[in-house]
């Protein structure tokens, strides 16, 4: 059986035991929603059926409802596809890299964080798809025999390196995520089962596979987990990397960085790594889940925010100072307009968001407290949307010719659409709470022994005991 | 000849189990299978289950998607209709390949991803509308099951085996 040294604190509180643990899991599947469940559930759909709407707006009437125009060709648009992909990056963060560290902490918020990337990639994916400008010839953004003459991609773009990354990540994350519900669902099914509730227990029976539990499955389930995890590791940090790449490979000032890739990364595990901060903080109390997701695991998760968050300052910093250095005129304009031009405000409010908040995090009282953790999660959720803005419309909007210098500003449809997918994203994810379980409910038992509150003190007692004799 | 008698023995613990299991390995009678809420560390060897190949599985998918990739691009870009492109060269591959790393090493991800997850589905046979096979539905929670199928004659010493290493339940099927 795994050790776990007695210094460390317990990753399960309380005296649980493994049914308690299938019981705290399974009870919000179990129950029905409360009046908050329903009155967010509301919101978040009236504001997707409100994007969706404006999405059709668009797609029926053009893109010329949106603010772009020839100088800032991308907006809003691109700015929340980099947002919502960059926020997808924590689930696999969690799930893969520290599957692969053995970070036992991951187990209790690795299923909900794994959500919220598939459900963030989808947004995003809304985002990708819209602005091409006549959507429904998107099926063209894939290799295929065509009467064209067979007209080919450009493979040496990165726009297209992009289609392959982000449906490679989508569909990846889907199978990892849904891989590892299917022992889960077995458990919820067989709780029906023993509830003597049919139609639940055939659904659950039907979403799980008919997952037995056998050693054979077991041990081929947990290769599948370990090489997925090896998988996603590399394509999480090619992902961001590639989408960086469709600034970084161009010749705009403020663009054309070789910081970018890890800059991107770095900057998306930051933002990733916030969104699921605001979510578990809230779900972990909703949810009666305070014993697994604790505050040690809360913690964690805002240590890595203040580490992100010091490498994509630290980047900031980089930019600047070679602006100035490199002796490049444009490079040198591009960064004074942020901070002095018209749009300044967004790059000051980027700067105090994403520099300032997450050195906040070295103070333990700050770092343990939910409600500064909560707070300073959405002020990096925010300042990450403007740190997408700043590189985008900032340098576009005044690069080498300053007869094409305009202003951008959005239109209710663009915002009516960014709304939108904020709404679908609550929507999901409350679908999600309700119907699936929210915690790896088989990983998580097994740290029960090895991690959980009681058996750690137990232990603890009989070594003190042990020393106490020689 | 007989037929084989169906033993369940259920522990409340998995430790408890794999001794159990280890026992009866030790007195050569053969466990069927095993049936845990979640993976037994030892079990494998102990019931003498082979090791999976299924990593090996998605190693020879991610070749045949570096290899799908490399055809690709090469066909397309290279050979059937190459394109002066800002000037990146488009006339032998061995020159414009870098440019194709991202795709080719998404193509490889795909395919090993996808390759090993469907073989893992078909192999363990779980798709949507399959009947679960485990004897007891408190396997899934908190209940270990071992089981067992035994000559007749066996079943009574059997039976004892697993109650001493501390089965909490033996039912015999």
């Amino acid at each position: 059986m795994q050790h776990e040294a007695s210094i460390r604190e317990p990753l399960i509180l309380g005296d649980r035991s493994y049914h308690e643990i299938t019981t705290d899991i399974a009870r919000p599947i179990e129950s029905k929603a409360n009046k908050y469940w329903y009155l967010v559930f509301t919101i978040s759909v009236c504001a997707f059926i409100w994007g969706f709407s404006c999405l059709a707006y668009t797609i029926g009437t053009g893109i010329g409802q949106w603010g772009a125009n020839k100088t800032v060709g991308w907006a809003w648009d691109i700015t929340n596809f980099v947002w919502w992909i960059g926020i997808g990056h924590a689930g696999t963060l969690i799930s893969a890299v520290l599957l692969l560290f053995r970070q036992k902490w991951r187990m209790a918020i690795n299923r909900s964080a794994e959500a919220m990337t598939i459900f963030a990639v989808l947004c995003a994916a809304v985002f990708v798809t819209c602005h091409t400008g006549r959507p429904w010839l998107d099926y063209w953004l894939f290799p295929h025999a065509n009467q064209f003459g067979s007209l080919w991609l450009n493979f040496n773009s990165p726009l297209t390196w992009d289609v392959f990354a982000v449906s490679t990540y989508l569909t990846i994350s889907l199978v990892f995520w849904y891989l590892g519900l299917i022992p889960d669902f077995g458990a919820i099914r067989d709780r029906f089962k023993v509830q003597g509730k049919p139609l639940q227990a055939k659904i659950y029976k039907v979403l799980s596979f008919g997952w037995s539990g056998r050693a054979r499955d077991w041990s081929r389930f947990e290769e599948v987990s370990l090489v997925l995890a090896g998988l996603s590791t590399p394509l999480v940090f090619s992902v961001h990397s590639i989408v960086s790449m469709d600034f970084a490979t161009s010749i705009v000032p403020g663009w054309h960085t070789t910081i970018f890739p890890p800059y991107f990364v770095a900057g998306a595990v930051f933002s990733g790594f916030a969104m699921v901060s605001t979510l578990l903080l809230i779900m972990r109390k909703v949810l009666s889940l305070e014993h697994y997701v604790t505050i040690q695991h809360m913690e964690m998760m805002s240590i890595i925010i203040t580490l992100t968050g010091s490498m994509v300052g630290v980047a900031y910093l980089s930019e600047l100072f070679i602006s100035w250095y490199s002796g490049v005129e444009y490079e040198g304009y591009a960064f004074l307009n942020r901070a002095t031009g018209p749009y300044w405000w967004s790059y000051w409010g980027m700067m105090t968001c994403n520099v300032i908040s997450p050195q906040l995090f070295w103070f333990k009282k700050v770092r343990t407290s939910l409600l500064a953790m909560f707070v300073l999660s959405i002020v990096v959720n925010i300042g990450m949307w403007f740190e997408r803005f700043v590189i985008i419309v900032t340098s576009l909007h005044r690069d080498y010719l300053p007869s094409s210098w305009t202003m951008y500003h959005p239109t209710w449809v663009e915002i009516g659409i960014f709304i939108g997918t904020i709404g679908m994203f609550f929507t999901f994810f409350l679908l999600f709470a309700r119907a699936f379980p929210v915690i790896a409910l088989s990983e998580l038992k097994t740290i029960l022994k090895s991690s959980g509150e009681v058996p750690k003190r137990l232990r603890a007692e009989k070594e003190a005991a042990e020393n106490t004799k020689h | 000849m007989a037929d084989l008698k169906t033993i369940h023995g259920i522990y409340d613990d998995e430790e408890l189990l794999v001794e159990g299991a280890k026992k009866l390995r030790s007195s050569h009678i053969k466990v069927k299978d095993v049936f845990s809420p979640f993976p037994i560390h030892g079990i494998d060897d102990v019931i003498g289950l082979p090791r999976t190949r299924i990593a090996i599985c998605a190693f020879i998918y991610g070749i045949t998607g570096t290899s799908l990739a490399i055809l690709m691009t090469w066909y397309m870009m290279v050979s059937d209709w190459p394109t002066d492109i800002g000037g990146k060269p488009s006339f032998w591959y061995y020159m414009n390949w870098p440019a194709f790393i991202p795709v080719t090493f998404e193509l490889t991800v795909f395919c090993a991803g996808h390759g090993m997850a469907l073989t893992f589905l078909l192999r363990s046979w779980l798709l949507p509308g399959v009947n679960p096979k485990n004897p007891d539905p408190r396997t899934t929670d908190d209940k270990f099951l071992m089981l067992l199928e035994v000559k007749p004659e066996d079943e009574s010493k059997i039976v004892t085996m697993l109650r001493a290493s501390g089965a909490t339940e033996v039912n015999v099927i």
